[in-house]
């Protein structure tokens, strides 16, 4: 997806990606570390060549945050850094739990939801 | 770091206006009086201005507008806009063009009518996420700013063990000072109670932890040393300035407890052949009271993780042993949408001995540091009286 011939930049081809409910990251050829956001170059080593790959959808919450909203609009929600495991980190949401049940160090899985990235908390084992 | 520009250049003259709320007044009649004010301070005129900086949160442009309002025809101009940090930033290029010969007296200016604005924050944010998407943060809808800083304040807690009371104290440290200054916002009696049974704005921070939104104009006037000390006023030596920048996004941030402060610190403190233990008063942008213990780590006033403690000791509220934000701060003085002048202006403040009730005494050295963005840009300033040649 980073030919340059292709006719899209690495953000819409993402995006498109997400419609159809699949999750992507990237993958550098050259230091082979993993990127996230998607980029045109590998902001490790300024390589070119990036492969967009399937995360495991496993992650760690990071860091974590409260949204106060009036209930009126929906009330306060969570957004959190998670850490995925393939070394990258991204803002999302972790659901089917109450805001402040999320805490750092929690195990989350991925999933598509309406074009965009969410996470579950993972059931303890 | 290039030591050789180290004292080269002096804040010779500086001026706030409209502080607090200026209804009535747009961003550009809140720079232009401010400017004028600073460039009198400096015992010069508008037709001596031969150098601009300066940077708005709207306008990309800005330098052109301001250009043409004041009536200068600078032959060095610095439009960088790396947010509130940006009018610390634009020191050591001026130093440069200043020692190049490019300009003999360079002029930095903000103005903000952001508390009373009509086209206001909303709208703002509103027409942010078209000018600068933040497309892999803003699905999510996290409150910026305050949300980013909440994310750096929950991991600071859970690696350091750093609570919500010691983030108080920052906030109600910075009232103190306030208390002492006519020109402050907000200055009645703050408790740690009342920051933490403050409503809650984006968990772990409150309303209280959060700077003022308020209006306000502010510049200063750099020369070059050799001329400073033919000034009226008692010259502010620049004796260094570091920038740095890791990230523009918080989810970008390589460690969220670590902020390129730590980076800006170093270069500013190696150009000015001095650590820490030499400053004699500290002024950082506060936009959050994570912000104060963040710098503080990061400039090496405490060690990293011990901020908590430092701040809630006491040490920097009035009488401590390390005096910091002696206006008040963003979080109780004035912030109106970037603070970085206000934090220079304060520390020439201090050094010239214009400070009444919150003057301190003895000073010769003093640190300027700005942030920009959600902890992204970084910028560091000691400024110091002559005897620090
Ligand atoms: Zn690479």
């Amino acid at each position: 997806m980073n030919d340059i011939s292709a006719p899209m930049g690495v953000q819409e081809a993402f995006d498109q990606a997400l419609k159809q409910g699949r999750f992507l990251v990237q993958q550098c050829d050259g230091c082979h570390r993993h990127v996230y956001f998607p980029r045109e170059l590998c902001p490790h080593c300024g390589h070119g060549s990036l492969q967009a790959v399937e995360p495991c959808g496993r992650g760690t919450v990071h860091a974590v945050t409260t949204v106060r909203r009036k209930p009126a609009d929906g009330g306060d929600f969570n957004v959190s850094l998670i850490d995925l495991e393939e070394g990258v980190r991204m803002m999302s949401r972790v659901e089917g739990v109450t805001p402040d049940q999320v805490v750092i160090g929690m195990k989350v899985t991925a999933r598509v939801a309406d074009g965009i990235v969410l996470f579950d908390a993972v059931e303890a084992q | 770091m290039d030591k050789s520009m180290r004292g080269k250049a002096a804040i010779v003259g500086a001026a706030t206006f409209g502080c607090g709320e200026a209804p009535g007044f747009t961003d550009m009649e809140l720079l232009a009086r401010a400017a004028r004010m600073a460039v009198e301070d400096a015992g010069l005129t508008m037709a001596d201005i031969d150098g601009l900086c300066t940077a708005s949160a709207s306008a990309t442009m800005w330098a052109m507008p301001v250009i043409e309002y004041l009536g200068i025809r600078p032959t060095y101009v610095d439009g960088t806009m790396i947010g509130g940090s940006s009018f610390i930033a634009h020191l050591l290029p001026a130093m440069r063009a200043l020692e190049a010969g490019q300009c003999s007296a360079v002029l930095v200016c903000y103005g903000s009518a952001q508390r009373s604005a009509k086209f206001g924050r909303r709208e703002i944010v509103a027409s942010r996420r078209f000018l600068d998407p933040q497309p892999y943060e803003m699905p999510y809808q996290p409150m910026l700013p305050p949300s980013a800083y909440a994310l750096a304040a929950s991991r600071h807690m859970y690696e350091f063990g750093t609570t919500r009371e010691q983030l108080a104290h920052v906030a109600v440290a910075a009232r103190a000072w306030a208390a002492k200054n006519p020109e402050a916002f907000v200055r009645d009696p703050l408790s740690v109670d009342d920051v933490l049974s403050a409503r809650m704005i984006s968990d772990p921070l409150s309303v209280r932890d959060c700077c003022l939104v308020t209006d306000g104009g502010g510049a200063y006037v750099l020369v070059s040393a050799e001329r400073a000390r033919d000034m009226p006023n008692k010259p502010v030596y620049v004796l260094g300035n570091g920038t740095a920048i890791y990230n523009r996004q918080i989810s970008c941030m390589p460690e969220l407890t670590t902020t390129a402060a730590f980076t800006s610190g170093q270069q500013a403190y190696a150009m000015a052949g001095m650590g820490p233990d030499q400053v004699d008063v500290v002024q950082l942008y506060d936009a959050f009271t994570i912000n104060t213990i963040l710098f503080l780590e990061d400039l090496g006033f405490c060690k990293k993780g011990e901020g908590g403690p430092f701040v809630a000791s006491g040490a920097i509220a009035p009488g401590g042993d390390l005096p910091v934000n002696t206006n008040g701060g963003g979080l109780s003085c004035v912030h109106p949408g970037m603070y970085g002048i206000f934090a220079t202006i304060e520390a020439v403040r201090q050094l010239r001995g214009d400070c009444g009730e919150r003057q301190l005494g003895g000073l010769e050295t003093a640190l300027v540091h700005g942030n920009g963005g959600t902890l992204s840009s970084q910028s560091t300033a000691i400024l110091g009286l002559e005897s620090t040649l």
